[in-house]
C-alpha cells in the first residue's frame, strides 16, 4: 500500500472537478456550503475581502476553527498556508486538512521560494497567472493549479486574464515543434519536461481550477467556458446578501455552465451580490496576483 | 448489446470515463439530462463528491428516470458512484438509490492523507493484478446475498457484481488500464 504519492494527491483533485470550492470563517457557513452542494470548503478566519480592508499580516488559521470545521461536515475541508511557510504546512498536514492552499492571500513567508510540496503527505493547490508560473507550482508538487484572480475583488477581470493567459499558452505550445520547446521553456521559465508534457497531452498535467472574483452563477459559467475545470468562490458568496441561495446557484451553475436557460433560472431572483472593486482601485502594493515567484 | 453508454456529468471525474471509453471505441455521451438516459443501455456514475453528485442528482429529477432506467438496463458506479448505487440508509445531504444490496460507510479510510494505491487481484482476470487508486474511499459494510465480490483488498469488497450493475469502492478511469471498463463491456454483452 502506498500512501501520499502524486498520483493519489492529483487523484483527489480530478474527483473535484464540475464542482465549486467555498471559503468559509465558521462551521455554521461550512454547513450552508455542503447543504448547498459545495465538493469542498476552504476553511479560514477571514475571507478575502476582508483580509483587504483589515490590512495586517493574514496567517494560517486557527486549528482550533478548521477543527470544527472538519467536524461539521462530510466533504473535503482545505486550508490556507503562507507562500513559502512550510511550517504552516507542517500543521495543516498534523491537522488532516485534505488540501493545502499555498495562497498570495495570505501574506508571503517567503520572497523568494515556494514550499516543496513532494515533501508533504497531503496535496496542494497553488495560485498561477500564466502557464510558467503554473508549471512552476506543478514542478514544486502542486497537485492542482487555480487561477489567480484578483482575491476579494467580486471582479472577475483578472480570473479571465489568467485563465485566458493559461490556456492560449497550451495552444501555443501544442503547434511548436519539438526543437523549439527549449528556448519557450526558457522563455516561460518552465521546467522543460513540463512544458514537453503540455505540449504533448494539450493540458495542464493536473486540474485547473479558476478562482479570484467569481461572484454570480454567470461568472463561474464564464471561466468554465473558457476552460476551468472547477471553480474557487471565496468572498463572492459569503459577502452577498443571501449567501444560501447565491451558493447553491452557483453550484448549479458549474453543472450547467453551458445551458443558458438553466443559468437564467440560478440567475433570477438572487438578492445583491458583494459590491466589489474596480481593479484600478487597488493600489499596486495590495495586489495579491503580484505574489508569488 | 451496449450501444451507447452514458456518463453522469453532474459533477465529478466523468471526464476520464468518458477517455476510457473512447480508448476502447465504445460509443458514449455525458448525460446531463434525463430524458439522455434514453439512448442509453449502460450507465456509469462517477467518482467525485457523492453529496454534490446527490444534490444535483434530484434537482435535475434524475432520481425516478434512474429507477426507471435499472428495469431493463445496467449501472456501473465508481466511488462515490457506488455510494450512490447502495442502499445506505439516507443521511443529511446524501440519499442513496438503493439500486443494489450492500450499504457503505463513507470516507471508512479517513480523510485524504488515509487515500492509498495498492494492487488488487481481479477474479475476472489472473494475468495481471490491478493498481486501484482509493480515495476518501468508501467501504462495504454490509453486502446482499446476491451480490458477488470481483476484487478485493485486505478482507473487504473492492468490486462488486449482482450480475447486472458494478461498482468499484476505487478509481478504474484512473491511468491507462482499460480491463475494468472493457470486462463490464463484455459481461453486458454476454
Amino acid at each position: 500500500m502506498e500512501q501520499g504519492s502524486y498520483e493519489v494527491k492529483v487523484g483527489l483533485a480530478e474527483m473535484l472537478k464540475g464542482g465549486v470550492i467555498m471559503d468559509v470563517t465558521t462551521s455554521d457557513q461550512a454547513q450552508i456550503a455542503e447543504d448547498a452542494g459545495a465538493v469542498a470548503v476552504m476553511a479560514l478566519e477571514r475571507i478575502p475581502a476582508d483580509i483587504r480592508t483589515d490590512g495586517g499580516i493574514a496567517r494560517m488559521s486557527d486549528p482550533l476553527m478548521i477543527k470544527d470545521i472538519q467536524k461539521t461536515v462530510s466533504i473535503p475541508v482545505m486550508a490556507k498556508c503562507r507562500i513559502g511557510h512550510f511550517a504552516e504546512a507542517q500543521i495543516l498536514e498534523a491537522l488532516e486538512v485534505d488540501f493545502i492552499d499555498e495562497s498570495e492571500v495570505l501574506t508571503p513567508a517567503d520572497d523568494n521560494n515556494h514550499i516543496y510540496k513532494h515533501d508533504f503527505k497531503i496535496p496542494f493547490v497553488c495560485g498561477a497567472k500564466n502557464l510558467g508560473e503554473a508549471l512552476r507550482r506543478i514542478g514544486e508538487g502542486a497537485a492542482m493549479i487555480r487561477t489567480k484572480g484578483e482575491a476579494g475583488s467580486g471582479n472577475i477581470v483578472e480570473a479571465v486574464r489568467h485563465m485566458r493567459s493559461i490556456i492560449n499558452e497550451i495552444n501555443m505550445l501544442s503547434t511548436l515543434e519539438h526543437d523549439q520547446l527549449m528556448a519557450t521553456a526558457r522563455d516561460f521559465q518552465a521546467p522543460f519536461l513540463l512544458v514537453e508534457q503540455v505540449a504533448k497531452i494539450k493540458k495542464l498535467p493536473v486540474p485547473n481550477f479558476s478562482a479570484g472574483g467569481i461572484a454570480t452563477p454567470a461568472d463561474a459559467s464564464l471561466v468554465m467556458q473558457l476552460g476551468a475545470e472547477s471553480v474557487f468562490v471565496g468572498s463572492g458568496i459569503f459577502k452577498s446578501e443571501d449567501p444560501a441561495s447565491r451558493a447553491r446557484a452557483i453550484v448549479d451553475s458549474v453543472t450547467h455552465y453551458m445551458d443558458a436557460d438553466k443559468l437564467a433560472i440560478a440567475s433570477s431572483g438572487l438578492k445583491s451580490a458583494m459590491k466589489g472593486l474596480d481593479i484600478s482601485e487597488i493600489p499596486d502594493d495590495q495586489m495579491l496576483q503580484d505574489r508569488g515567484w | 448489446m451496449v450501444r451507447k453508454v452514458g456518463v453522469l456529468a453532474l459533477q465529478g471525474n466523468y471526464i476520464q470515463h468518458k477517455k476510457m471509453l473512447d480508448i476502447l471505441g465504445i460509443n458514449n455521451i455525458l448525460v446531463q439530462y434525463p430524458r439522455e438516459l434514453e439512448k442509453c443501455d449502460l450507465l456509469i456514475i462517477p467518482g467525485g463528491e457523492s453529496t454534490a453528485i446527490s444534490k444535483q442528482i434530484d434537482r435535475n429529477k434524475f432520481r425516478q428516470p434512474i429507477m426507471n432506467f435499472v428495469e431493463t438496463n445496467s449501472i456501473f458506479g465508481t466511488c462515490a458512484g457506488m455510494i450512490l448505487l447502495s442502499s445506505t440508509k439516507e443521511t443529511n445531504n446524501l440519499k442513496s438509490l438503493g439500486v443494489m444490496d450492500f450499504n457503505v460507510e463513507r470516507n471508512a479510510y479517513g480523510r485524504q492523507v488515509n487515500s492509498f494505491t495498492e494492487i488488487v487481484q481481479l477474479e475476472f482476470d489472473s494475468t495481471d493484478n490491478f493498481n486501484a487508486l482509493f480515495i476518501r474511499a468508501p467501504k462495504v459494510s454490509y453486502l446482499g446475498k446476491g451480490i458477488k465480490i470481483l476484487a478485493t483488498y485486505k478482507n473487504t469488497p473492492a468490486m462488486i457484481t449482482d450480475g447486472k450493475h458494478f461498482a468499484t469502492t476505487f478509481h478504474p478511469e484512473i491511468g491507462t488500464d482499460v480491463r475494468i471498463h472493457k470486462y463490464i463491456m463484455e459481461k453486458i454483452n454476454a
